[in-house]
């Protein structure tokens, strides 16, 4: 036809790779150059501190002067130490009480969210607030409602409700001090948990639902034959990740009683800072660190567990 | 058993009306198929006698009850889902048993009911499989075994085929088919695909724009379609419409000169405008016939199809001969009378008998 015309002669001109080319090339070469930057970061970044913090943990260096290795010394001194041990208990009863309200109160919420409750995104955007908010910050905010003499809490409860005729020492008592501590966490903690087990709803499909309605379930059969179930995967994820993030808490500790009254809402993590940093003894406080080790362990070989896929998650194509 | 009666239902999402009136009675036993285009309303109407959907007006009455404030659990239905909605976590058997385990039904009566409807849908062999492990046809069937161990009066099936590829489809058709001739449970059976529907119902509803079109056999819509809408939904490949003028006792295509004229297969007023349908099955080839500008040929073995100019026209023929005939050549077409069709242009319905 007209407008077909011959194919302009043209030859593309191959010259042979350069060194440079022809090393890239190499798959092995490739890799080992790919895997470079992140490997670099996990050396400098995490295990180099790690077995410093290790290392330092078995020798009795103070701030200023390097120290000898001493053995078990520091953890033999530790278990003597009435502070130590009351600050293990306080970070298992810390991380207990706070995990278990903030999966209770998050996934009620991640159930409300799940139905149609009009202003849906608008909520949502609330419920991350206390997660966008820096923690320091929210501390300081807690603090100021903790406090002795000006806490809006007292204050309503004594000058407007009149349920009490005094402040309440919020901060001032041992066991005041560690619920306190705990309700911050689980404020602070609840839109984690709520807006991943949300995400976990999401994906289930609403004919499972009906299915169920039609198959005579009620609403409460629903929930637990069919929400719970499905939900089980994503919740052990969130679970693991809630618990490490609890156990190694520091910032609201530290911002709003610093372990106080009378050492007894140290976590561990903040003890092992005290020890360390401002007490300067550094291999005190590693040995500290390091104690909590085994509980880290024991948290991530449950999520080891829980991550693996249930039987009823294997076989077939995703869809 | 029973039957479902449908009087004069309608549905508002919101100020929306997704269903304007529906009236249709489903004889018990009968084997009933919604069809229709997207949105047009007949998933909305299965749920609605599902209790998925509350109805915003008329009645639906199941086996003489009505059934408009019954929860779904207590209609004594059965619902098989688009994506059959298999509780995940559940083998094939506890999916089957659910229900029973939830009305507490003793051990006894579940195994056996199990046993039952896995015997009918031959799902032995996987019974202590997951979903997951099981293809598209096998979870199919296991949503039918879940409906079947209900001992339902109604079967509801909301597109259950569109997730299949084209050959379970066929086969996994034949297979509902027959376990609505075995059970001879009243189903209603949703779907946008009008082979479905003609090969599967005892009565066709197809619907549109949440309006019923027309309700009848499968022959029936074949061979006397209401309206313009059903004479292009059924049948594959679709209806031939010409535009055109009545005259001289022939009707004359529009965009045509001279004497071309086809004759009428009902009485109409001269100079009426109408629209000529004619299936493609019912062209013929004929010496005498009016001459048409071949554009396409596709043969497909068993038979030819031919598109076609005709005036302002696109025609497509289906000839069981073997056509010769080349892009740009002429062929001379006679359409069969006796199975032609007129529909007034204006509002689309059917003229004459």
């Amino acid at each position: 036809m007209a407008d077909t015309t011959a194919a302009v002669p043209w030859n593309p001109r191959r010259s042979a790779p350069g060194a440079l080319a022809r090393l890239l090339d190499n798959k092995a070469f490739l890799v080992f150059l790919c895997l470079l930057p992140a490997v670099g970061l996990l050396l400098v970044f995490l295990t180099y501190p790690l077995g410093l913090g290790i290392w330092l943990a078995f020798t009795d260096t103070h701030i200023g002067r390097g120290g000898e290795f001493v053995g078990l010394e520091n953890f033999e001194s530790l278990w003597y130490d009435q502070v130590f041990w009351n600050a293990v208990f306080y970070t298992v009863f810390y991380t207990l009480v706070a995990t278990v309200l903030k999966f209770g109160l998050g996934l009620w919420l991640a159930l409300l969210l799940n139905e149609n409750v009009p202003f849906k995104s608008l909520i949502r955007a609330i419920i991350l607030m206390p997660w966008i908010v820096p923690t320091v910050l929210s501390a300081i905010a807690f603090w100021w409602m903790f406090d002795a003499q000006f806490s809006i809490i007292s204050y309503v409860l004594v000058d407007v409700l009149g349920w009490r005729d005094s402040y309440i020492d919020f901060l001032g008592t041992p066991w005041h001090a560690r619920w306190s501590l705990v309700f911050a966490n689980v404020w602070r903690g609840i839109p984690f948990v709520a807006i991943s087990l949300l995400a976990g709803l999401q994906t289930i499909s609403p004919s499972l639902y009906e299915a169920a309605l039609l198959d005579g379930a009620s609403s409460w059969q629903r929930f637990t034959k069919i929400t719970a179930p499905l939900l089980m995967p994503i919740l052990s994820v969130v679970l693991t990740f809630s618990v490490l993030f609890t156990f190694t808490d520091f910032q609201l500790v530290y911002a709003i009683t610093r372990g106080g009254p009378i050492n007894s809402t140290h976590l561990m993590a903040t003890l092992a800072f005290q020890r360390g940093i401002p007490g300067g003894q550094l291999g005190e406080g590693a040995a500290i660190a390091v104690s909590m080790i085994p509980f880290l362990v024991l948290a991530t070989l449950f999520s080891y567990f829980a991550l693996s896929r249930r039987k009823w998650q294997q076989g077939g194509n995703d869809e | 058993m029973a039957s479902v009666e449908i009087r004069g239902v309608r549905k508002n999402f919101g100020a929306t009306p997704i269903l304007h009136g529906v009236d249709l009675n489903i004889a018990d036993g009968e084997f009933c198929v919604l069809v229709g285009p997207s949105g047009c309303g007949k998933s909305t109407l299965l749920r609605m006698i599902a209790g998925l959907e509350n109805i915003s007006g008329g009645e639906i009455v199941i086996g003489g009850r009505v059934v408009n404030n019954v929860p779904p659990k207590d209609r004594d239905i059965a619902m098989v889902f688009q994506n059959y909605a298999l509780y995940p976590h559940m083998t094939v058997r506890e999916n089957m048993a659910f229900s029973l385990r939830l009305a507490k039904a003793p051990k006894e009566v579940m195994e056996a009911e199990t046993a039952r409807a896995s015997r009918i849908l031959g799902l032995d062999p996987l019974l202590d499989r997951y979903p997951r492990q099981l293809s598209g046809g096998q979870r199919q069937r296991v949503a039918m075994g879940r409906a079947i161990v209900r001992h339902p009066q109604v079967f509801l099936f909301d597109e259950p085929l569109s997730n299949l590829d084209a050959k379970l489809r066929v086969q996994m058709r034949g297979e509902i088919k027959d376990l609505h001739q075995r059970l001879r449970t009243t189903t209603v059976y949703v779907t946008h695909d009008q082979i479905e529907a003609m090969t599967m119902a005892d009565k066709i509803v197809v619907m549109q724009g949440g309006r019923v079109e027309q309700i009848g056999t499968p022959l029936e819509l074949y061979d006397r379609p209401a309206n313009l809408f059903v004479a292009g939904f059924i049948g594959s490949p679709a209806m031939n419409f010409l535009p055109g003028q009545i005259s001289d006792g022939g009707f004359r295509p529009d965009g045509i000169d001279g004497a071309t004229s086809l004759p009428l297969p009902a009485r109409a007023e001269a100079g009426q405008p109408v629209v000529y349908g004619i299936r493609p099955e019912h062209l013929r080839l004929d010496e005498n016939g009016i001459p048409v500008i071949v554009q396409l040929v596709e043969p497909t073995g068993s038979e030819t199809m031919v598109t076609a100019r005709l005036g302002d026209s696109t025609l497509v023929g289906a000839f069981r001969e073997r056509v010769t005939a080349r892009v740009g050549d002429t062929l001379r077409i006679m359409p069969d009378p006796g199975l032609a069709h007129l529909f007034n242009k204006g509002t689309g319905t059917r003229l004459g008998a």
